[in-house]
């Protein structure tokens, strides 16, 4: 279990070699990763920016590791979040779930996701030809964030 | 009690962190976000809409109704969108 918030890029290849380093109790891990799109709503972006709740991120992602660990049978889950100014095609997010057996880490890596998007305190902003703009919550995440509460 | 503001509620109160004395007759969330909202033009327009707004006490999510007291941590934000 870990988790960690930081301004600089992260290597999803590496990430994965060093958490399945001398493990021999893993039978699949799930990885998702989160980009910066050069488009939003049909409109360009330039540059993203997240701004974040130094302290509470981080608590937050610990919760919501926790969470995961006691609702599906994974071994290993890790968690990085970048924060600051981000272009197009640059990495966001890193969720691994690692598991004996493949569905426990597809549904531990969606579910990491699904909840990281609405109860973790990030905010995005948006650069595009209007100027920046704060992205507004979507109920789609709301609604694939509540799905998991059944 | 020290208070945090986030995203564009940071960007219309034009502050991000301050220390601030809780008012004698403030005692709730809700009304914490009233009493910030008379503080001056920006403020208002930060506070005009309740519903859009979250709140954390001491880094953890609260409903409006929650109470709040003078050593808290309280952190004012739009819904997340992380990700």
């Amino acid at each position: 279990m870990s988790v960690r918030v930081q301004r600089e890029d992260f290597d999803p290849g590496q990430e994965l070699k060093d958490l399945l380093a001398g493990r021999r109790d893993i039978g699949g891990t799930v990885s998702f990763v989160g980009l910066v799109r050069d488009f939003t709503d049909e409109k360009g972006v330039s540059a993203l920016t997240l701004e974040h709740y130094p302290g509470m991120t981080e608590k937050a992602l610990l919760k919501i590791e926790a969470e995961a660990q006691s609702r599906f049978d994974v071994q290993e889950t890790l968690i990085v979040h970048r924060h600051g100014r981000m272009e197009p095609g640059e990495n966001i997010v890193l969720v691994i779930a690692a598991s004996a057996h493949r569905g426990e880490a597809f549904r531990a890596c969606e579910f990491l996701i699904d909840w990281l998007k609405t109860s973790a305190p990030f905010w995005k902003s948006e650069d595009g030809v209007d100027g920046p703009r704060w992205v507004e919550a979507r109920e789609a995440d709301d609604t694939k964030a509540a799905a998991w509460q059944d | 009690m020290k208070l945090l503001y986030f995203a564009w509620i940071r960007e219309r109160t034009g502050v991000h962190e301050e220390d601030y004395d809780l008012p004698d007759n403030v005692t709730t969330l809700a009304e914490l976000m009233d009493h910030l909202a008379t503080r001056g033009p920006g403020f208002a327009d930060a506070f005009s809409d309740q519903s859009v707004i979250r709140a954390a006490v001491n880094q953890e999510m609260v409903k409006p109704g929650h109470m709040v007291a003078q050593g808290d941590e309280v952190g004012f934000f739009p819904p997340m969108t992380g990700g």
